[in-house]
């Protein structure tokens, strides 16, 4: 591991939570796998959070049911892969990063899935001088993350996995299942030593995605990160995200804000749910995914556009454009619920005049 | 146990791990009698739980004789240890009793309990202080919180071995409970009266089993009875206590079906039971139970197309284990087998892991009863009723004609009605022959089938009245439906049948399903059924606003959907479509009837800028990509007859279409829409008519071909009068423009003036026709009142 300063802008997991995971690892005493850091009790905590007998008080990392930590933990125990699914905003990446830093101490062993993710990136690569200066060999061999994590039995991760070509997706399959990466130029393999696993995370819902093909699906257990449970964790999310964007972008403090915060919410929640909040009268849901990670931009940039073109207070009209942007996907299709929506729901409900009144200006 | 010759069985009603117990117990103990908690009064029909025709989960079935709603069931599936206890019992001819309070007396407590409507809110103090589960305290002291896994884990799971004493996790039970029940004197009770009242009763059966000269009594009840059954205070504290009942309430029993769906529902025994499907699983499978069920899954899953192998199992298996491991547990339970299942076979796909939970952890398992069993309140309740109504039940058929108005033909209307829904074709609507006008009179043809007796046992399931049982199975309709044309029958046959408990659920499941169709069309077509019901529903004086709000929702929809589903439609598309909306035109002009119409943003309004909406799309580029004229010209004669249109603007309209700028087809099809349905207009504005006439004198000699048959079509179509007038103005030369207010134009044949005087005199007549005040001089349209705003600023 490279040492962190604190100049750098952001820190790595197990940098950042060195001190939790130290006073982890001092007190656990349950049985650990070969190479794991910590017990499988042990990471569950860290990531769910709690205080230790010591007193140590251990953040939780992430919020949300138990279970879904749980049967992670327990997957990568098992030797079985890991792929977390899940709309943008659901924290795959973050469980992702914690679990590869809570058990191997590492979480650096990162391919990023791109639609030009090479093979190389998954196997291995060559460097050219080395291979034209002294013939093939080990030295002239460049491995890549999921390599190196095959030979120290750590936990290797694939960003975005359903971003990556098939045909590279597909070398993925007998590094999991014969647990070991040939190299037939070498006349040779790498295999995995134990303590080897590998987690990926993939969008499901996105556009412009590759289908695992089902012998790798098969490879994997499947645990699918929820969106916020009730409207107030999410409300809590979106705030805080905007909170921070916020600062970063120098946007003034403007009044009127968490009312509207809550009302993008209640609409993106509802929208995808297909039920209001009350539980009292389904709506269709629109094409697009209405994730959290949408709310939050489109709050900022309602913040934006109030801030800067409006009186300096957060009003309806200024998250109606936004809003109307992030569920109008299909002209077509998501206009008519839209339209629906916004008079079967938003027309009678208390308090929401102007919301409804910015709506009609805009699906006109 | 205090006394050697008693041995009590404390349990958890339905439990694989109690049940399991309990027939180990019983082997042990060898009891010469077998005491239960359940009602008294089953003892006679307690036999039938060996024959052979009976098959678990079934329930008794308790219900006062005057009243069959007030009915209480005993739930029983094979993994219930008192199941257990009975077939034990009964297989080895012991007498096998029911100990607790009868149900006569249940029934009368709670009668009693509603009348004084102050030592009611003492009762519901008292319950609320029971509402203490004793397993969630028990749990909190082993340092658990979920209550339910802690018991699954120490009571349901364990299969004992063979050389554990089967009595002693019983032991440990009476144990625990005695602890949980003892108080310090001077606390509040931890029991209610009418719990006092059951254990009093249940000892003195022992007592009397014991009197019977019985030495080995084996009792099975609830373990929180335990305590308060072994410290037998005196015979005569009970005999006191049990003084203070009040008056049976005459009370039959018998046993009826059940199913795993309604275990899983809260009833009768305590609560529910979360998962009877995987209880039962445990129950009847001996090893393996983990990788059983498992298998079981992933055959459910390739049945329904997701692609599940045998590897999938495997791994399903393991992880489930490990997360057992993980957890603490001993054996995987069914959080940890639905997360396996749910990660390996199900892809982390809730959807599919529904489909698990419903077939499996429910379950459909569905009991059957013998034929030997007791009637059920069903039948009493159809004969108390067809003795009422003095309808007899006879094989041949026979006319039955009733009025509405009065009482009774309204009962009996009802009854057929709801015996309908039951599937009971005791009564078949006919149209009759001497009088079918208006909605007040009904014909029926009355036959009875013996087989019909079959099907009021069937139908019990769903309730002890004939109107429960039928609003019942209505319910459970609606939640199956897959149609909305269904929904809107059933909401339909509800107010007919006047079923208003069902109504909401009907409702529910028709605001929903309308939520998510897609199919405008559709919509179009349920909403005038809707209106309709609402109409009928006015006559028989139901409750209809629910449905009211339904079909403005629902309409709502239709303003909203309409004008996209109308976009590029064919010719017959187009046909099909201009019915839907004569038919949603009327029907949102009958729903606006009764409203106040100077709400500012009424239904009426938003269908008339629907129909705006609808008249401005024109086709930009090819016949794809607008409404077609027949739907525009439709929408453009909707509105002007509604006066929402003046007729200067129809006629800028009409000019528009006509211009050479548009498609001549297209241009017909405008025509045929705005004529159809009477084409008086053409006489009353000669405008209009002078601008069709100069369109088509205008149209090229090809293009005539074409248009001819769509133009002929539209003409025969008018009234044979109009059609002659017409011709004979086209006739008679040229129009002038002048006096476009006047009836007639200077083109027409007669011309003479009106004589005001004598058209003045027919006018009280013409309104009196019409329903109307005779003072209002606007009798030409009555219904549809001048809107401020034209909504075509929307």
């Amino acid at each position: 591991m490279t040492t962190t300063t604190p100049e750098v802008l952001r820190q790595h997991a197990e940098d950042a939570f060195a001190a939790e995971l130290a006073a982890l690892a001092a007190q656990d005493e349950r049985p650990r796998p070969e190479r794991w850091r910590l017990s499988p009790w042990a990471v569950a905590s860290y990531l769910l959070g709690g205080e230790l007998p010591d007193g140590t008080v251990i953040t939780p990392k992430y919020v949300g049911p138990r279970r879904i930590v749980e049967v992670a933990v327990t997957t990568l125990a098992t030797d079985r892969a890991l792929l977390l699914l899940g709309v943008p905003g659901t924290a795959k990446t973050w469980v992702s990063e914690h679990l590869a830093a809570a058990i191997s101490g590492d979480s650096t062993l990162l391919v990023q899935g791109t639609a030009g993710t090479p093979e190389e990136a998954v196997r291995y690569g060559w460097n050219y001088a080395q291979l034209l200066a002294h013939g093939p060999s080990r030295d002239a061999l460049v491995p890549s993350p999921v390599m190196r994590a095959m030979a120290d039995g750590k936990i290797a991760r694939v960003e975005e996995l359903t971003r990556i070509p098939a045909d590279v997706q597909d070398s993925l399959i007998t590094i999991l299942s014969e647990k070991t990466l040939p190299v037939p130029e070498l006349g040779g393999e790498t295999q995995a030593v134990r303590g080897f696993n590998l987690i990926a995370t993939a969008n499901d819902r996105d556009r412009g995605v590759n289908e695992l093909s089902s012998a790798l699906r098969r490879r994997f257990n499947t645990v699918v990160l929820p969106l916020p449970a009730t409207l107030d964790e999410e409300v809590d999310i979106v705030t805080r995200r905007v909170d921070q964007l916020g600062r970063s972008l120098d946007l003034p403090e403007l009044p009127g804000g968490a009312e509207e915060i809550r009302r993008v919410v209640t609409v993106f929640r509802e929208l995808r749910d297909g039920i209001t909040a009350d539980g009292r009268t389904k709506v269709k849901s629109p094409t697009g995914t209405l994730s959290t990670a949408e709310a939050i931009s489109v709050v900022t940039n309602g913040l934006a556009l109030a801030a800067h073109f409006g009186d300096g207070v957060l009003r309806a009209g200024d998250v109606a454009t936004g809003i109307l942007g992030a569920v109008v996907r299909d002209p077509v299709a998501d206009q008519v619920v839209w339209r629906e929506y916004v008079e079967g729901v938003v027309r009678e409900r208390e308090g929401w005049k102007d919301f409804y009144r910015a709506a009609r200006e805009l699906s006109r | 146990m205090s006394d050697n010759d008693v041995t009590l069985l404390g349990i958890r009603h339905h439990g694989p791990g109690s049940a399991r117990a309990v027939a180990a117990a019983l082997e042990r103990l060898r009891p010469d009698v077998v005491l239960i908690e359940g009602p008294a009064e089953a003892d006679p029909i307690i036999s039938l739980a060996v024959d052979k025709e009976m098959v678990p989960p079934v329930a008794l079935l308790a219900h006062a004789v005057d009243d069959p709603s007030r009915a209480g069931f005993w739930p029983f599936a094979s993994f219930s240890p008192e199941w257990v206890a009975i077939r034990y019992g009964l297989a080895r001819e012991l007498p096998v009793r029911f100990i607790d309070l009868p149900a006569a007396y249940g029934f009368a407590l709670a009668a009693e309990q509603a009348q004084q409507a102050q030592q009611a809110q003492q009762a519901q103090q008292a319950e609320e202080r029971l509402a203490l589960d004793p397993i969630a305290v028990l749990a909190e002291a082993a340092g658990q919180d979920d209550a339910e896994r802690w018991w699954e884990d120490v009571v349901e799971h364990r299969t004992p071995g063979a050389d554990a004493d089967p009595l002693a996790p019983f032991e440990a039970l009476a144990e625990a409970m005695t602890a949980l029940r003892e108080q310090p004197p001077g606390a509040p009770p931890l029991t209610g009266r009418r719990d006092d009242l059951r254990e009093a009763y249940m000892r003195q059966q022992i007592r009397a089993a014991r009197r019977a000269g019985h030495r080995r009594i084996a009792v099975v009840c609830g373990a929180w009875h335990v305590p308060a059954l072994s410290a037998m205070p005196t015979a005569t504290a009970d005999r006191a206590l049990l003084a203070t009942l009040p008056k049976k309430a005459k009370t039959e029993i018998t046993w009826v079906p059940w199913t795993h769906r309604r275990l899983a529902q809260h009833t009768g025994y305590g609560a529910g039971i979360e998962s009877p499907g995987w209880y039962h699983h445990l129950f009847s499978t001996e090893r393996d139970t983990l990788a059983r069920w498992m298998t079981r899954a992933a055959e459910l899953l390739r049945a329904e197309d997701h692609p599940v192998s045998s590897a999938h199992v495997i791994e399903a298996v393991r992880l489930a284990e490990t997360l057992a491991a993980m957890r603490g547990r001993p054996v995987a339970g069914l959080a940890e087998t639905l997360d396996a299942v749910r990660s390996v076979l199900c892809d982390g796909s809730d959807v599919a892991l529904a489909l698990v939970q419903e077939r499996l952890v429910v379950g459909e398992a569905l009991g059957e009863v013998p034929s030997a069993t007791p009637t059920v309140p069903l039948q009493r309740d159809l004969t108390r009723l067809q003795r009422s109504l003095r309808l007899k039940p006879e094989t041949e058929a026979r006319e039955l004609v009733l009025d509405l108005r009065k009482e009774l033909d309204a009962s009996r209307s009802l009854l057929l009605h709801r015996l309908r829904l039951l599937g009971i074709g005791w009564g078949t609507e006919t149209r009759s022959a001497v009088n079918s006008t208006g909605t007040f009179r009904e014909s029926w043809q009355l036959s009875w089938d013996p087989e019909y007796a079959v099907r009021v046992v069937e139908a019990a399931q769903w309730g002890t009245t004939i109107e429960q049982a039928a609003a019942g199975k209505v319910v459970e309709l609606a939640a199956k439906a897959a149609e909305l044309a269904d929904l809107t029958r059933l909401a339909e046959h509800c107010l007919v049948a006047r079923l208003p408990a069902a109504l909401p659920a009907v409702m529910r499941a028709l605001a929903d399903r309308a939520a998510l169709d897609t199919d405008a069309g559709q919509l179009a077509e349920a909403l005038p059924a809707l209106v309709r019901a609402l109409r009928y529903g006015d006559v028989r004086g139901t409750d209809s606003s629910a449905l009211d709000g339904v079909a403005r929702g629902l309409a709502d929809r239709i303003c909203v959907g309409l004008p996209p589903a109308c976009t590029g439609l064919d010719a017959d598309g187009a046909g099909a479509m201009r019915t839907r909306l004569d038919a949603v035109h009327a029907a949102v002009g009958l729903l606006e009837q009764g409203a106040a119409a100077e709400e500012p943003d009424s239904l009426a309004d938003r269908w008339a800028a629907a129909l705006h909406g609808l008249a401005r799309r024109e086709p930009s580029a090819g016949p794809a990509t607008g409404v077609p004229g027949l739907l525009r010209g439709r929408a453009v004669r909707l509105l002007l007859d509604d006066a929402r249109l003046d007729s200067a603007e129809a006629g800028r309209r009409m000019r528009l279409v006509l211009s050479t700028a548009s498609a001549p087809a297209d241009a017909a099809g405008w025509i045929e829409g705005f004529l159809s349905g009477g084409g008086a207009l053409l006489l009353h504005d000669p405008q209009l008519l002078e601008l069709l006439d100069d369109w088509l004198t205008g149209v090229s000699d090809e293009t005539f071909t074409d248009v001819l048959p769509l133009l002929r079509r539209t003409f025969s179509a008018l009234e044979a009068g109009v059609r002659q007038t017409v011709g004979s103005r086209v006739a008679a030369g040229p129009f002038a423009a002048a006096e476009p207010g006047r009836t007639a134009g200077p083109g027409a044949v007669r011309a003479e003036p009106l004589d005001a005087d004598r058209a003045d005199a027919a006018l009280p007549t013409v309104a009196l026709l019409l329903g109307l005040r005779p003072a209002a001089p606007a009798a030409a349209r009555p219904l549809i009142p001048r809107q401020p705003d034209r909504g075509n600023d929307r």
